[in-house]
């Protein structure tokens, strides 16, 4: 992996404003150099890739992946989480804490770490668990996570509920200057719901979880973090009324961030129809009118990131009456091709959806990933964004299959990753073809 | 009879008040003539020659609604030094949560003809509200989070032995400001006598609120520390932990703990403080604690000479009259 030549390639590379023709050179695993000006030749032993066009941009990064491992391996393990990861382009994925045990100790955070770099294909960004097992009651040992590298803190997909400790996590935290991820619903008012509440949770008879959930618990904790001084982020915003807080929240100036998860800007509540469980997401798919504010804010700016919230869950965990089945979705093998829906049907510009999923949550999370800058590790991701191809829950890469986008075509196919320079996925077909 | 030391102090409004509750507003010319008595009778306790018919025929009731051993055998000492009869009185604690209670309680020591009431109450103004129904001069012992003002005075006084002056230091107050009446009397005291105070700790215990009262706040122990002439740490209680403002007693001890590397930041040869009673190995090391930097044990010997000249100074119009 010497020396390696992308030619005939279209570089997107938000974070330094490139969005043009070029070419790529790397050397011992870093980005030796771009060039845009159309010169020839090439250095000597070069290996050279012939891009046919298809577009190079830095290797994905993902905030929010739960991984199995450690405690639910059968759902999946590092090794399968990074086949799926390299399959969609990623080369960066910040791990949610809520593993068992869950990750409340500097060890954990270590292991995680050093189990991303063995895989030689994946940088796993642990996040820390905000409270001790991630269990909502006492404030986990932040500075010490912090300091073994955790590079923000959550309790997943449990909301930390009490006012009282929200506030002490936001403040406590912002002493190290540590970032708070929420997942933004109000448990008392989401209670044992499992669909939006409206017409169509009504007509299935399932408790519904009112949008007012998620824009009670953001509102209440922007004046919380307002409050502290608190740094914080929302996981998978998925409403429109929740989004509109955060907007008005950074008009004022405040350091709020939030980010969302493909089925949220690519689905609604009509694909639960049936009781279709592998539609069951926690936030719950939501109206029509919400997926079209999700992608407005996407295209504005109020999003800062896009995340695959990328959720293994086994076969026997899905097939349950709705109200018992697990929530959550795979996502890291479709998350880029989801994402190009959304520039296909000109609701993002190509660059805009590379930079939501590249150098944007990379600075959220204080990563210096997600950029082609010269020097930086080669973390490529070669995709042709026109090319078709159909997702096949069974047939993904990982272990994980519970994808809501079964039987899904989708335009954006991954033909190559690589990890510091090092091949790490190939697509069957070549490039330039269709499928 | 000897008079009592230092009787050429200047006159102040704080002169003639008639009890102590605390630091704040208090202006250097009444503190420093304060601290000039304290230290003759610092002293006169080391040559064992104080002047046994100061408080004679004076009455001190010890009046602690919250257990505290060492301030109040050092308010013992202080008065049986002086020659007062000194009473303790541990009032419990199932009876104190009723301000009738407390107002009660004046009363009965009020028709006793007590010359001198110091109390410890768990509730910030509690001696102030006690102040008000009683005839004798009452002493702030420690109220709530409120002020410990002889606490802030012994410590005065001992910095000012070792450095020679109270104005233009930096003094770093560790750990659990938040709940610390020490520290707020200590911040009043600094800052009215010209020093700066850094507050240092989590944000959970040292919230940016309290930039309000003039000081400097830091989050992180070794910014705080770079520099400072004195080190003050405070007693991190085991209830921050129960109640979630501190995640655990090693998380502290690794980012606010005084340990030899963080105290080597600030000016060489600093004094190394705390009001006790210590948790070695939570806020402090021990070799720390224990090195010649270290002027806890000082601090002890003068809690005793500034509570003399407390006792002293608020009781004279009284007996002059």
């Amino acid at each position: 992996m010497n020396t390696i030549l992308f030619e005939n390639i279209r570089i997107i590379d938000p974070a330094n404003g490139i969005d043009q023709p070029g070419r790529l050179l790397v050397r011992e695993g870093k980005i030796a150099g771009t060039d845009t000006a159309g010169a020839e030749g090439r250095p000597e032993g070069a290996q050279v890739i012939d891009g046919n066009g298809a577009v190079l941009s830095p290797g994905l990064v993902d905030m929010r992946v739960e991984i199995g491992e450690p405690g639910f391996e059968y759902r999946e393990t590092i090794a399968s989480a990074a086949r799926a990861a390299s399959a969609g382009g990623i080369t960066t994925i910040a791990v949610l804490p809520t593993s068992k045990p869950a990750i409340d100790n500097p060890a954990l955070v270590r292991m995680l770490r050093t189990r991303g770099e063995e895989s030689g294909a994946i940088t796993i960004l642990p996040y820390g668990a905000l409270t001790k097992g991630c269990e909502g009651r006492e404030l986990a040992e932040i500075g010490m996570l912090h300091e073994a590298g955790a590079v923000a803190f959550t309790d997943g997909n449990r909301a930390v509920d009490p006012a009282r400790l929200m506030r002490l996590a936001l403040s406590y935290a912002s002493g190290f200057g540590a970032m708070v991820v929420q997942h933004p619903e109000d448990p008392s008012l989401a209670g044992s719901g499992c669909a939006t509440a409206g017409a169509l949770a009504t007509r299935l008879g399932l408790a519904g979880i009112p949008a007012a959930a998620e824009s009670i618990m953001i509102a209440r904790d922007i004046r919380l973090a307002e409050l502290t001084g608190g740094r914080l982020h929302f996981g998978h915003v998925s409403t429109g009324e929740g989004i509109d807080l955060i907007r008005k929240a950074r008009g004022r100036g405040l350091a709020v961030t939030c980010d969302t998860a493909p089925p949220y800007f690519d689905l609604n509540e009509n694909a639960i129809g049936d009781f279709r469980t592998f539609a069951k997401f926690s936030p719950p798919l939501r109206s029509e009118e919400d997926r079209l504010a999700v992608c407005a804010a996407l295209a504005d700016g109020t999003i800062d990131a896009i995340a695959s919230d990328h959720l293994p869950r086994d076969a026997d965990d899905k097939r349950l009456p709705f109200a018992q089945a697990a929530t959550g979705g795979t996502g890291m093998v479709t998350l880029l091709g989801v994402t190009l829906a959304r520039v296909h049907d000109g609701t993002l510009t190509l660059p805009q959806a590379i930079a939501l999923l590249t150098h944007r949550p990379a600075a959220l999370l204080g990563s210096t990933a997600g950029t082609l800058s010269v020097g930086a590790e080669a973390d490529l991701c070669l995709f042709a964004p026109e090319q078709s191809w159909l997702v096949r829950a069974g047939q993904l890469p990982g272990r994980a299959q519970n994808t809501p986008f079964d039987r899904r075509p989708l335009e954006g196919r991954v033909l190559g990753t690589w990890k510091a320079g090092r091949r790490v996925y190939e697509a069957g077909a070549t490039a330039g073809a269709g499928a | 009879m000897a008079d009592a030391p230092s009787t050429t102090a200047t006159a102040g409004s704080g002169r003639n008040a008639r009890h102590l509750l605390g630091l704040e507003g208090m202006t250097p010319d009444q503190i420093e003539p304060l601290l000039d008595l304290a230290e003759s009778y610092a002293l006169l306790n080391r040559s064992r020659k104080v002047p046994r018919d100061v408080l004679r025929g004076r009455t001190l009731i010890n009046l602690f609604f919250e257990d505290s051993t060492r301030t109040r055998t050092s308010f013992e000492l202080a008065g049986r030094r002086l020659g007062a009869d000194v009473i303790n009185m541990s009032v419990a604690q199932s009876s104190v949560n009723k301000g009738e209670t407390l107002l009660d309680t004046a009363a009965t020591l009020n028709a006793m003809q007590t010359d001198l009431l110091v109390v410890r109450h768990s509730q910030s103004g509690a001696p102030a509200l006690l102040a008000r129904k009683v005839d004798a001069c009452v002493v702030n012992a420690g109220d709530g989070m409120h002020e410990h003002p002889t606490q802030a005075l012994l410590d005065a006084l001992t910095i000012r032995r070792h450095i020679g002056t109270l104005g233009g230091l930096t003094v770093a107050i560790c750990g659990d400001v938040a709940h610390s009446r020490v520290a707020r009397s200590n911040i009043h005291l600094l800052t009215t006598m010209g020093s700066s105070v850094r507050l240092v700790g989590p944000s959970t215990l040292v919230p940016s609120a309290l930039g309000r009262l003039g000081v400097d706040i830091h989050h992180n122990m070794e910014d705080g520390l770079r520099g400072v002439d004195v080190v003050m740490m405070l007693r991190l209680q085991r209830e921050r932990m129960s109640s979630g403002l501190v995640p655990s007693a090693r998380e502290y001890f690794r980012f606010f703990g005084l340990d030899r590397r963080r105290l080597d930041l600030a000016r060489p040869n600093a004094l190394v403080m705390h009001p006790g009673p210590m948790n070695r190995g939570v806020e402090i090391e021990s070799s720390v604690a224990d090195s010649s930097q270290s002027v806890i044990q000082e601090q002890v010997e003068m809690g005793v000479a500034v509570r003399m000249a407390v006792l002293d100074r608020l009781t004279r119009n009284r007996r002059a009259a």
